[in-house]
Parts: C-alpha cells; sequence; structure tokens
C-alpha cells in the first residue's frame, strides 16, 4: 500500500491560488484506506477550499487512481464539470497525481498529499514500512526481514555498532534495529549460519527511479 | 615503522585518533599530534566527518601527518561516496602516500549537523574491506584491471559489547575474511567483560587493539552510558571521576586551580590499560581533544 500523508493547508491554497474554479480526485484503494484521499477527505476538502473562495466544480474518487484507462473513463463521465474547471487537485499519491497528468493533458494539477513510502497497515491508522522496491530482493537470507529497507543504513553484513541494549536504532530509539530482529529469527530457527555468508553489494540498476514493466518483461 | 611491519612484528601496539577541524585551521591538529603523539605510537588515527559534523577531510589531514613523519591511519566511512568515489579516493590516498586505511559505515546523517543530507551507504564496511583489497590485488570492483596498484594495511572495527554479541562477532569474522588485518575496538572500560569478549574470537587471528576513550568526567561517562550503544563505564569509575570534579570546583571556588579531573581521567585510564595489555595486541586512544593527555596516560600505563 502507498502510503501519504495530507499537505499543509497553507500549502495546497498556495499552489491553487490562481485558480477559482478545481475539479479533486481521490482514490478508492490506498489513500481512502490511509484517509487521505476517499470521499470524507475529499468533502471535507471542498468545504475548506469554498470558504478560502474557491468553487469546486465536482469530484471523483479514481477506481483507483493509478489505473490511467480507468481514470480516463471515469474524467469522461464528468467531462462537463471537468471542463469547468481552471485546475485539479488530485489527493490519491505521487503515482496518482502523475496518471491525472496524463489523464487530463495541458491542465494544472496540483498533489495534495506528499507520497512517503510503501507500507503495511499495522493497524487502524498506523502504517510500517517494510519494502522499499529496491529491486533484488534477498530476505529469503535475511529471515524474512528485510535491511535494505529495516536498517537506516541498509546494511546486508550485519549491524553497524549502534544497536542499544534494548535493540533499538540509535537512529531512532522508537524503531527496532533491523538486524537484531533478523537474529532473533534466526536464533529461533536455529539457523544463524544463514547470514555468515557475505553479501556482494547491491546493483543500483535494479532501481533506476523511471521503469516501465511491460507484460512478459520482467527483467 | 610502518604500520603494517609494527602489527607483524609481535609488539604491543599504540595508535591514538585525532579529528580535523570544522573549517580550514589544520595547523593545530597537526602540531599537537607531532608534540604529544610523535614517537610514542605506531599509528595515528584520522576521523572521516565524525559524527556525521562536516569538517576538513580525512585524506589532506592524513598527508600533512606523513610529511611530519608520523604513520596516518585513514578513517574512511560509507556514509558519503559511492563506489566510485570510494575506490577513487582510496587510490588518491595511496598515491599521497597514506597506507593504511581503517573501513567504517560511519554515523548517520541526522545525528550531525547536516540532518537533511542524503545517506548514501553503496558500500558496507565488509564490502568496502573487501573492494579495498580488489584495489590492492591490482583490480578494482567490478575486475578492471589497475595502472599501478596500492599495498594498503586495512582495519576495522568492532564494539565488543554491542547488543547482540554474536552479530557483531559474525560480522568482526567478515571483515577478518574481506581483508582487516587489524580491529580497533569501541571504548572499554570492563576488562572483565573484554576478557570474556576476547574469549569469544579467540579463533580470529588479525590483532585486536583495544579501545580506550579518556573520560572527562562523571557527567560524561553517565551520557555515555545512556547515549552510546555498546559503551557501559562502571559505577565505580564515575564515582572517582565525580569525586575528582567535586575537588576541582572547590579549588575553583578557592581562587585556586586545579587538575583532580585530569589527573583521575589520566590515573583510569592507565589502569585499564595496564588491565587489558594482557588480553590483546594493542590500544587504541581516543582522546577526544585532551591529545596533550597521552604522553602522561602512556607514562603512567608503562609503555
Amino acid at each position: 500500500m502507498t502510503i501519504s500523508e495530507p499537505k499543509p493547508l497553507e500549502e495546497v491554497l498556495a499552489s491553487v491560488a490562481g485558480e477559482k474554479r478545481l475539479f479533486l480526485i481521490g482514490c478508492t484503494d490506498c489513500a481512502t484506506v490511509v484517509q487521505v484521499g476517499g470521499e470524507p477527505q475529499l468533502l471535507e476538502w471542498k468545504k475548506i477550499l469554498e470558504e478560502n473562495g474557491h468553487e469546486v466544480t465536482g469530484y471523483l474518487i479514481g477506481e483507483p487512481g493509478c489505473h490511467l484507462l480507468g481514470l480516463r473513463k471515469q474524467i469522461r463521465e464528468r467531462q462537463a464539470e471537468v471542463e469547468a474547471a481552471d485546475g485539479f487537485l488530485i489527493f490519491s499519491c505521487g503515482t496518482g497525481t502523475q496518471v491525472a497528468v496524463q489523464a487530463l493533458p495541458g491542465k494544472p494539477v496540483h498533489p495534495a498529499t506528499n507520497t512517503l513510502f510503501l507500507g503495511s497497515v499495522q493497524r487502524f491508522g498506523q502504517f510500517q514500512e517494510f519494502c522499499s522496491a529496491c529491486g533484488e530482493c534477498i530476505v529469503d537470507t535475511t529471515m524474512g526481514i528485510c535491511p535494505v529497507t529495516r536498517c537506516a543504513k541498509g546494511l546486508l553484513n550485519g549491524p553497524c555498532g549502534g544497536t542499544s541494549a534494548e535493540g533499538k536504532c540509535e537512529v531512532d530509539p522508537e524503531t527496532d534495529c533491523a538486524w537484531k530482529l533478523i537474529y532473533d529469527q534466526l536464533k529461533a530457527a536455529g539457523a544463524i549460519d544463514r547470514v555468515k555468508k557475505t553479501m556482494k553489494a547491491r546493483d543500483s540498476r535494479r532501481k533506476p527511479g523511471r521503469r516501465i514493466l511491460a507484460k512478459g518483461e520482467a527483467k | 615503522m610502518s604500520l603494517r611491519p609494527a602489527l607483524q612484528s609481535g609488539k604491543f601496539i599504540i595508535t591514538a585518533e585525532i579529528g580535523p577541524p570544522k573549517g580550514t585551521n589544520i595547523g593545530p591538529a597537526i602540531h599537537e599530534a607531532e608534540e604529544y603523539y610523535k614517537g610514542r605510537v605506531d599509528g595515528v588515527n584520522v576521523t572521516d566527518i565524525q559524527a556525521a559534523a562536516m569538517r576538513l577531510g580525512s585524506m589532506v589531514s592524513c598527508h600533512l601527518l606523513r610529511d611530519k613523519g608520523l604513520e596516518p591511519i585513514m578513517q574512511m566511512v560509507t556514509r558519503d561516496r559511492n563506489r566510485l568515489a570510494l575506490q577513487s579516493d582510496l587510490l588518491s590516498a595511496w598515491v599521497l602516500g597514506i597506507e593504511n586505511v581503517l573501513c567504517l559505515t560511519g554515523d548517520y546523517p541526522t545525528l550531525g549537523d547536516h540532518p537533511g543530507a542524503k545517506p548514501v551507504f553503496d558500500l558496507d564496511s565488509v564490502q568496502l574491506l573487501g573492494v579495498a583489497r580488489g584495489l590492492n590485488e591490482g583490480h578494482d570492483m567490478m575486475g578492471n584491471e589497475l595502472d599501478g596498484k596500492p599495498d594498503f594495511c586495512l582495519g576495522a572495527v568492532v564494539t565488543p559489547g554491542g547488543n547482540p554479541v554474536e552479530m557483531q562477532i559474525m560480522k568482526l569474522e567478515k571483515k577478518v575474511e574481506s581483508g582487516a588485518e587489524f580491529i580497533q575496538t569501541q571504548a572499554v572500560y570492563d576488562p572483565d567483560l573484554f576478557a570474556e569478549f576476547m574469549q569469544k574470537i579467540s579463533h580470529l587471528k588479525a590483532p585486536i587493539l583495544a579501545g580506550i576513550v579518556l573520560l572527562k568526567s562523571a557527567g560524561m561517562a553517565r551520557y555515555m552510558n545512556k547515549n552510546v550503544a555498546g559503551v557501559f563505564v562502571p559505577e565505580e569509575l564515575i564515582k572517582r571521576m565525580a569525586e575528582a570534579g567535586a575537588k576541582d570546583k572547590e579549588a575553583k571556588n578557592a581562587g585556586l586551580k586545579a587538575d583532580n579531573q585530569v589527573n583521575t581521567s589520566i590515573e583510569i585510564a592507565a589502569e585499564l590499560i595496564r588491565k587489558l595489555k594482557p588480553l590483546c595486541r594493542g590500544i587504541h586512544l581516543m582522546p577526544l581533544g585532551w591529545d596533550k593527555c597521552v604522553p602522561p596516560v602512556l607514562d603512567a600505563a608503562g609503555l
């Protein structure tokens, strides 16, 4: 799931200052669960924007907001409201914002959220980052716990010297040391030998930041 | 004598650390190293943007130390440079006459004075050791042949009080396998715990130099116990520093000058060294600015 947070009100208002009429786009998936871009949040924002002198021509909740063809179809169904707008505010993630740009060519599109990480829902309103989509999964060696993401330094060959007596990370005393978690799992499974082999440096080509994966092209 | 032959000679090794200044005023640091370390230590470590607080670089400081006849140990962390820059800087260091490199991961940027810096960590300390050994063998990390190769004496670090210690030892084994020829440890204050640790790594042949951080006050000791992972100052030492601090305060109030804290710090360090000497191959002194205390510590320790 993509975890996002709302941008501060002042920042959003400043970004749409030149556009009187706005159309809002949310998302039925991640942004709804994370409660930044579901219907309740869009209705709340509609009210705030109106109180600040804007007119909201309409809104839609993308199903989901990152699905280009679906979003285009939803936009066509709301053509009059969309065409009446001077600009668009997007309440899903960074991907949703850029898919909206594709679906609304030539129109000003503004993000209303900051996208934070790929995460799990631990409980209501609590999310945790486990995977950074590095393209080279190694958690088979590390008992299913990812040191690339969950160790601050992404260390592959064991912990640094900064693990506290309580097993927390020196960077953030609230966060578990990934290598302490890995160690506990290894010990319980009697499998310490698994991490004794030196792991090679990762290949950053797997994470170029501009990937397009077509069907059957998983390499 | 260069560090490698000194390590191989079997003698008790002494290294000490300096930190470059925040700015270009390197003169005093070099002068102090010359005055207090020359002829007393086998190597001088120079930290690499220590504690992630931006400052003058290790490489140029090492080069200047060498010009003054000291044996520099360049510390190199993987926090700030990717594999291209690390390898290039290693080659540059060799050309400048630097023969010893201590490979570390480095403190995380948010702990320093530029908390928004991009953390690099393209390699970890184990991988950096392997890459540096590859350069010694005449090839870069990708196997490309070098036109002229270094012959670094490589070092690494370990935290004997790390939690869990099994993981510290597992990583230390990898460091030795990857080319570490000497090991400097995080600060040690409890010789009994250190003896236990040495027992656990008796299968490793690399010389271990026990870390000695000079205590400056009882407050500093308590701060380290609370905030520095793997460091434990026993209550008895804290009490001695507190008593010395109280005496200094009394003297100050009476308009007198007193050095009870400095003297007690020197005493404690010397006692520790005497107790650690039979357990390991050397010591690594980290005076944290009290460089002038290094000669009296060594004198008091009989070194």
